[in-house]
């Protein structure tokens, strides 16, 4: 049984309503999406009801999920902190943001907290380059931006979340 | 009859968001109309480009007054004090310092900021993104309203080749003659693709510009449509632009609820459909075949040209792929017509640009300004000069892919023509300013870093050339290069550029090749010298055992003793 098909029916309809009937396939990256908000990543049994879904094999969707870097195969934190350490938010001091943000939660770039809440991650640019150091957090909440952040700042957010306090972004995403 | 009185603005970028402008709005919201004023006081949502202390801000026109942090605990005091009596709150009062982008043209009339020349932002920060109806009472829809009553597609096309308008998402190449291919292409169905894909690192401005002023890319793509014949569009989106998501599926939806985007626009027999279809972060999904295959439902990896997508683009059809910025032209464009766009800007290159300033200088953030404006003049005035009155270095140009300028050339016209001639390339309109603290080699691998990690790796030229060109500067950076690299990373550079498949792998030495051309002595100082003199680089001192190792390294003329030698044995 497709436990996607069927727990989403009315909304994966409108994703397939967007494209031309016989191009499914174009489908894939909205369905990606869902099923990543489900379960935090996309799992293989996700990967092959899309497959199913749109007519094309896993290895294709596997394919896919492998290009980008906004989809996961593997569990991470409940949290994802993506920090952008390209060149401009660099010269106002990412990298070293990052440094320090991972030496204060104990574990390198990567690496999830020992308490499976937080993961660090780098990324590239998150267009908001005047603004660093910044960085996105992804998690089944959906992805909320925030910028000039200091590391007590985003320690403090790091609690809150923690916490499961909430926090002010919690629309799907796209 | 209504008389506005006041206006009222909350700040609502992603740090405001999170520090609770959606509450503020809505108890504002809700205040107002408990004590009467909604026919007197409009309220909105502004993003605050430049300001980022006091987040998130209620800003109160005309008295152009900024009260910030407001908490919800504030809303009652303001709106019984302020927009009640009339008097100004002291206690929530913030003089702004630096304010930028939105907020900075609000400031432009009370002659804080120079006036700049907008166009394609001429509504963001007016208008409240999610009204429909404050986009209609400030010309929203009258060039669409024209274009399908009063002019044939040909003719629209005719007017935005007139205009003089190119490319704004780098390449510069003209939108009317692009919109002629479409349209002349035999096939059937055509499609149109508006791309907001913008992942050039520094880059932010089509963010700004759908965030701010979600109608006029809608209108502009149903324009567009009307012209080359479409009557289905995509707007690809990166997938980290959630608030420009939003605001666009709540824009197409009200576009469509009132018969301005759908089946029969404006009471005619012209039928329009956009999509929206997210991306999910992988850089070369902006360049446009990328981008067609992506949406197709692939690895976002670029064709092979020609065919171009005017002849063969989504699904095979005949698709006109447009960047955001050059849209947002198109409905001054129409309502204005050609001639009055043609004053703006040089001979060469019409119109505005948006810039994002970015670097070590006194003001950054989004501005724009008329094309052939020169690097000095934003750095002093709109930059607001150099921060710590230190010496202008460099300024990168057009994001990653972009060009090296040094400072000698900060008086070049910034058009598409005397920029080309300088061997330097606009881009995307980003600026990266760095003061003479900036080391070129820690820049160079910064930007290498990029490149090798965006690579679709799908031809060869690209994926293992960026590998090796970050190795090598890698290297020089930490005092392991030798003076032989420099001609590699010259030669691999060149021939990256004539070989790689697409823009990245062909742009992505643009950079190395200008800091090797302007700041090759200080390249050769981490070698010769092991020196850093920005003091970026940590090269290491040479330990005992190198310098004993390169002093036993025998000379050429020890080697061909020896091999002699050996010869005669």
């Amino acid at each position: 049984m497709n436990h996607l098909a069927e727990k989403y029916s009315e909304e994966i309809q409108a994703i397939l309503a967007k494209y031309p009937a016989d191009q499914k396939r174009s489908a894939v990256m909205p369905l990606l999406y869902l099923a990543q908000r489900e379960s935090g990543y996309v799992t293989k049994t996700a990967m092959n009801e899309i497959a199913e879904l749109l007519g094309i094999t896993a290895t294709e969707v596997a394919s896919i999920v492998g290009f980008y870097s906004l989809y996961y195969d593997k569990p991470a934190g409940k949290y994802r902190i993506q920090v952008c350490t390209d060149l401009p938010c660099a010269l106002r001091g990412a990298e070293e943001f990052l440094e320090k943000l991972c030496e204060n939660l104990g574990i390198r770039v990567g690496e999830t907290t020992p308490d499976g809440m937080v993961t660090v991650e780098h990324v590239m640019c998150l267009a908001a380059c005047d603004k660093a150091p910044m960085f996105q957090v992804q998690s089944g909440e959906g992805l909320s931006y925030h910028e000039n952040q200091t590391v007590e700042s985003a320690m403090a957010l790091i609690q809150s979340l923690k916490k499961g306090a909430s926090h002010s972004n919690k629309d799907g995403h796209p | 009859m209504k008389v506005i009185r006041s206006l009222v603005l909350v700040s609502n970028d992603p740090r405001s968001v999170e520090l609770g402008a959606e509450e503020v709005f809505r108890a504002l919201h809700a205040e107002i109309r408990s004590q009467g004023l909604h026919d007197q006081v409009r309220i909105g949502t502004i993003g605050v480009v430049g300001e980022q202390q006091h987040l998130p801000l209620v800003m109160v026109y005309p008295e152009a007054v900024a009260y910030g942090p407001v908490t919800l605990d504030d809303v009652h005091l303001i709106v019984e004090e302020h927009l009640l009596k009339g008097q100004i709150v002291m206690s929530l009062l913030r003089f702004l310092q630096e304010p930028a982008g939105e907020l900075a043209w609000l400031r432009t009339r009370s002659g804080a900021l120079p006036v700049q020349q907008r166009i394609v932002l001429e509504r963001a920060g007016i208008i409240d993104p999610y009204s429909l109806d404050d986009y209609l009472l400030h010309n929203g829809y009258t060039a669409l309203g024209k274009a399908l009553t009063s002019m044939t597609p040909e003719q629209i096309i005719d007017e935005v080749d007139q205009s003089g308008l190119q490319g704004r998402g780098g390449a510069g190449f003209p939108t009317g003659r692009k919109w002629g291919f479409v349209r002349a292409a035999p096939s059937h169905p055509k499609y149109i693709i508006a791309n907001a894909d913008e992942s050039e690192p520094g880059t932010y401005k089509d963010r700004l510009i759908i965030e701010g002023d979600p109608f006029s890319l809608i209108e502009a793509m149903t324009i567009a449509a009307y012209a080359v014949g479409a009557n289905e569009g995509f707007i690809y989106i990166r997938g980290e632009y959630r608030l420009a998501y939003q605001r666009l599926e709540n824009a197409i939806r009200l576009a469509e609820e009132h018969g301005l985007l759908g089946d029969a626009i404006f009471g005619t027999d012209f039928t329009f459909h956009i999509h929206l279809h997210a991306g999910a972060g992988a850089y070369i999904c902006g360049e446009e075949t990328a981008l067609i295959e992506s949406l197709e439902g692939k690895r976002g990896q670029p064709r092979a040209r020609p065919p171009y997508p005017p002849s063969y683009g989504l699904w095979g059809k005949p698709t006109l792929v447009n960047n955001v910025e050059t849209l947002a032209n198109i409905p001054a464009i129409i309502r204005h017509g050609s001639e009055w766009y043609r004053q703006f800007g040089t001979p060469s290159s019409r119109g505005t640009k948006v810039y994002t300033i970015m670097g070590n200088v006194n003001f950054t953030g989004a501005i724009e300004a008329p094309l052939g404006i020169t690097l000095r003049e934003v750095i002093e005035i709109y930059g607001k000069g150099m921060k710590h009155g230190r010496r202008l270095k460099l300024v990168q140009t057009g994001g990653s892919s972009g060009s090296i300028v040094p400072a000698s050339l900060q008086d070049t016209p910034m058009d598409f023509e005397s920029w080309r001639k300088a061997g330097a390339s606009l881009g995307s309109g980003a600026l990266l300013i760095c003061d003479e603290r900036t080391c070129v080699v820690d820049l160079a691998k910064v930007l290498l870093q990029f490149f090798r990690f965006e690579s679709c790796a799908k031809c060869t030229p690209c994926r293992t050339g960026t590998q090796r060109l970050y190795q090598i500067v890698d290297a020089i950076s930490k005092g392991h290069g030798a003076l032989a690299d420099l001609d590699e990373l010259q030669q691999l550079g060149k021939d990256m550029e004539l070989l790689s498949n697409c823009g990245l792998g062909q742009t992505a030495s643009v950079a190395l090749r200008d800091i090797l051309k302007h700041f090759r002595d200080e390249v050769e100082e981490h070698i010769l010298e092991r020196k850093c003199r920005a003091g970026v680089c940590r090269i290491p001192a040479l330990s005992p055992y190198e310098i004993a190792a390169a002093a036993a390294t025998p000379s050429q003329a020890a080697i061909e003793e020896f091999e002699g030698s050996t010869e005669s044995v």
